[in-house]
């Protein structure tokens, strides 16, 4: 049997560098291959290829036997290649269908044929099972309903094969769940699928076969069924690793934080009331939307609070006429937030690293004085910091831009080591993050427990909730739905609370 | 090991190829492989400088001497001043297209408080000059309050706030004039700070100096240096540190203007008249010298030395133009290209360093 898609010793180079090396792939049609990989081992590279946004260097494409070109997207889109990349390509300001048919709408006369449209959109969505209504602005759509849409429009036209880069990245369990169905059924309908994530719970669910690729180099192609979690990580990173998670440290203080019944003026959280103490780390899962970042981000000053008491050190913290929380003064009373979305609130990503990993303590010592800035200790300090977090390459002056995704985070959550807290929020560490790296965050995550700082983790990712947590605490709309600790921090527990049911509280 | 050897054999056949062509060709590509190296690491501005002393030394013979370069010195102190301003402005992601405005404002002002302070108590004639200055400052600087608390406290953006205040302020320093030169200050003050010289170098260049090397350790060596970048790098990140983004914003447009003001009491001293036209090119000009010198539109990136250097070019473009006879007409033309030029060459030098590092 001929294979769909075959890639024969593909090679990219920018600028003589050679970022995929010689590279050979095959997809079978009704197979969901999965590449796997650090991130900078050239998977994205590869997909851009073959999705038709960037012409390799060297090497041929077959499909279906036959030799082609893919030069543009629209060679690609005749050839039934569609690719789901990370950053999105809707357009906010316009509807779910004007987006789903932008490029191939369908005209009368010059005139766009807006109920037929219409219809056709509804029935796409319907067909796959994604319960968005059409008519509504993407701007309004969550990110995992955006995914949806952008799934969607891989399948205006016919398919063959269907790209996608880290799907589930921002998804939920649940949605996860559903986009896994998908995948499933267009396996059975012989679309070819290749897969990029980091999640080793979904290769195993719906991966045939994984392809791992190091430094842009070919490595190995594996059946996914029956390579074991430590086998794969070796390949990656051509290490041995013992474990991902490391063992949770075990003793606990004094209580740091105690909210009761906090309810935001937005309404996205509801009579949350919950405890941290030192030494401990608090998980806090839930669907996206379900509360769980919008009850940290109240607690730090992102959002305004309607009703409720926040202490924090046993220090009762007042809110201003607005409802907000001081974000200054709650950083100088040792609580940090790190949010999600590096690029989006993280990170000043044409600013050096240095400057990124002391901003949240440049009014302290040994950053400055208070007004002037010390640069020889804080080049010093972040160097430091640099070597703890494993920063590659380790140059602290460049540009953050500059960096893999990986270490950009690693220079993100080193802000919680420019100075001394009490309370660190890491909200999603590990989004789009590999193994490798992943492993990293969790030592690091661990190891300021460990020195008695307190840690709320909140993760969409059940495996850290499960592995990581000494106590979790699972929202639903808003309200806390249920706590567990210990040994009853497990999958049928945790995911019961998910959807409402099993309700504690 | 398999795949160490295939990229040895891969590199042989290019290398041979390599020395075959290494004539004109070869030259050539290295020529090119250098521009490209230089362009990546120092920007368009020395290319462009170079370019301008090359052309229009050629054209005039008056152009490269010492002369001449220190009397464009002399000349550009104003644009450098305003330009600083400007720069801290675009630092935090902004505009200030209200410079030109400020420059006026604080000319108007300035001259008529000081006839009015000259007539009262011609005998304290420092006190006089120290009014005057002082009052010329201080409507500047309103202007730059009213654009700090928009963008800050009102989130207006910074583009409509200034767009608008360019035009209030302009229509409050015609109100005042009636459209006529100020005349009538001390001629002590046009002296002093329009035409004196001290140790050989003209009074407003030690201004200037004494201004970049304030600037350079508020914005290099101080804190509230580091908020104004971090807060055009990116917003959010900076509030979630901590960062007062409000105060940080207020106070880089209000000290916008405190700049561009003394460089309108300044320019009022050179002509010894006060008036509401002078800063009408300011806007066009401070943006051209800060985008010029690499400055980002975006925010977050700039150098205050690039930013001098920068408003010093187009000083030395603009007397070039008027040494080569360049009609003042097409003095604007060339002016406006320029700057779009240097826009496109960022652009492109972007591009270079995404493709270097791949």
């Amino acid at each position: 049997m001929v294979a769909l898609l075959q890639l024969k010793k593909i090679r990219k180079e920018y600028s003589g560098v050679a970022v995929v090396r010689d590279i050979n792939l095959e997809l079978e049609s009704g197979e969901a291959h999965v590449l796997f990989g650090e991130n900078g081992a050239g998977k994205s590279v590869l997909i851009s290829m073959i999705a038709g946004a960037s012409r390799p260097s060297r090497g041929e494409i077959y499909f279906k036997g036959k030799r082609v070109n893919i030069w543009s997207v629209q060679d690609a889109r005749r050839l039934g290649i569609s690719a789901v990349f990370q950053e999105f390509s809707l357009i906010p300001q316009m509807t779910v269908e004007e987006n789903l048919f932008l490029g191939a709408e369908i005209t009368a006369a010059g005139l766009l044929r807006k109920s037929l449209l219409h219809a056709m959109a509804a029935e796409l969505l319907a067909s796959l099972d994604f319960d968005i209504s059409p008519s509504r602005r993407v701007d309004t759509l969550t990110r995992a309903e955006q995914q949806m849409v952008e799934i969607a429009k891989a399948f205006r036209s016919d398919l063959s094969i269907l790209i996608l880069d880290e799907p589930t990245a921002s998804l939920t369990q649940h949605e996860t769940q559903r986009l896994l169905l998908l995948i499933e059924k267009l396996k059975k309908q012989g679309v070819g699928i290749i897969y990029i994530t980091h999640r080793l719970a979904e290769i195993r669910q719906i991966g045939t076969r994984i392809t791992v690729l190091r430094d842009g180099h070919y490595i190995d192609t594996v059946p996914a069924k029956t390579t074991d979690e430590k086998q794969l990580i070796k390949l990656m990173t051509g290490r041995s690793v013992e474990k991902i998670f490391p063992a949770l440290p075990r003793e606990i203080f004094e209580t740091l934080l105690a909210v009761n019944s906090l309810t935001t003026k937005d309404g996205s959280v509801k009579e949350a009331s919950l405890h941290v103490r030192r030494g401990e780390i608090v998980g806090l899962a839930g669907l996206i939307g379900s509360g769980k970042s919008e009850f940290a981000q109240a607690c730090f000053g992102m959002r305004a609070w309607l009703k409720g008491s926040l202490v924090f050190k046993e220090k009762k913290i007042k809110f201003n006429s607005a409802g907000y929380v001081r974000i200054a003064s709650m950083l100088r009373a040792g609580f940090l937030y790190l949010p999600s979305d590096r690029r989006e609130e993280g990170l000043m990503m044409m600013r050096s690293v240095r400057e990124n990993m002391s901003l949240a303590a440049l009014k302290k010592k040994p950053f400055s004085n208070g007004v002037l800035l010390n640069k020889r200790a804080e080049v010093k300090k972040t160097k430091e910091l640099a070597k703890k977090i494993r920063l590659s390459p380790p140059n602290i002056e460049s540009a953050v831009e500059l960096f893999s995704g990986g270490n950009q985070q690693k220079v993100m959550l080193a802000r919680c080591l420019s100075q001394k807290y009490d309370l660190i929020v890491f909200d999603e560490p590990t989004v789009g993050v590999d193994v490798g790296t992943r492993i990293v965050i969790y030592e690091f995550i661990c190891e300021l427990c460990k020195q008695g700082s307190a840690i709320i983790l909140i993760s969409s990712d059940l495996p850290e909730i499960l592995n990581l947590c000494h106590r979790a605490y699972v929202f639903y709309r808003g309200r806390i739905q249920s706590e567990h600790s210990g040994v009853a921090i497990n999958e049928t527990n945790i995911l019961s609370s998910f959807f409402g049911k099993g309700a504690l509280a | 090991m398999t795949e160490f050897s295939n990229e040895e054999e891969q590199k042989m056949p290019q290398h041979k190829n390599h020395t075959e062509f290494m004539g004109r060709k070869g030259f050539f590509l290295s020529l090119l492989q250098i521009f490209r190296s230089l362009l990546i690491r120092v920007g368009v501005l020395p290319f462009l400088v170079l370019a301008c002393l090359l052309i229009f030394g050629i054209l005039s013979d008056n152009f490269l001497t010492v002369r001449n370069l220190a009397n464009v010195l002399r000349q550009s102190v104003y644009l450098v001043i305003v330009s600083l301003g400007q720069m801290l402005v675009l630092l935090t992601g902004g505009f200030d297209l209200s410079v030109g405005t400020i420059v006026a404002m604080s000319s108007v002002v300035g001259a008529l408080s000081m006839t009015a302070a000259y007539a009262v108590i011609p005998e304290m004639l420092w006190l006089v000059i120290l009014l005057g200055c002082f009052g010329g400052v201080a409507a500047g600087m309103l202007i730059g309050v009213v654009n700090g608390l928009g963008v800050a406290v009102f989130n207006v953006s910074p583009f409509m706030i200034s767009l608008g205040m360019a035009s209030v302020g302009f229509g409050i320093a015609l109100y005042l004039t009636g459209g006529v030169p100020v005349y009538g200050m001390p001629v002590e003050f046009s002296d002093i700070f329009g035409f004196g010289v001290f140790y050989g170098i003209p009074v407003p260049v030690y201004f200037a100096a004494f201004i970049t090397v304030i600037l350079s350790f508020v914005l290099y060596r101080t804190s509230f240096g580091r908020y104004m970048y971090s807060v055009g790098g990116n917003i959010k990140a900076a509030r979630l540190s901590g960062v007062s983004t409000k105060l940080t914003l207020f106070w880089t447009y209000v000290l916008c203007a405190l700049l561009s003001s003394v460089a309108g009491v300044l320019l009022t001293a050179r002509l010894d008249t006060g008036e509401a036209n002078i800063g009408s090119k300011l806007p066009l000009e401070s943006i051209a010298a800060c985008v010029i010198a690499g400055v980002s539109l975006r925010g977050g990136v700039g150098r205050i030395e690039s930013v001098v250097l920068g408003a010093l070019f187009i000083g030395l473009v603009q007397n070039g133009m008027n040494l080569a006879r360049i009609e003042s007409y097409l003095q604007t033309v060339v002016l406006g290209l320029l700057l779009i030029f240097a826009v496109i060459a960022d652009q492109i030098r972007l591009k270079y360093i995404s493709s270097s590092r791949g």
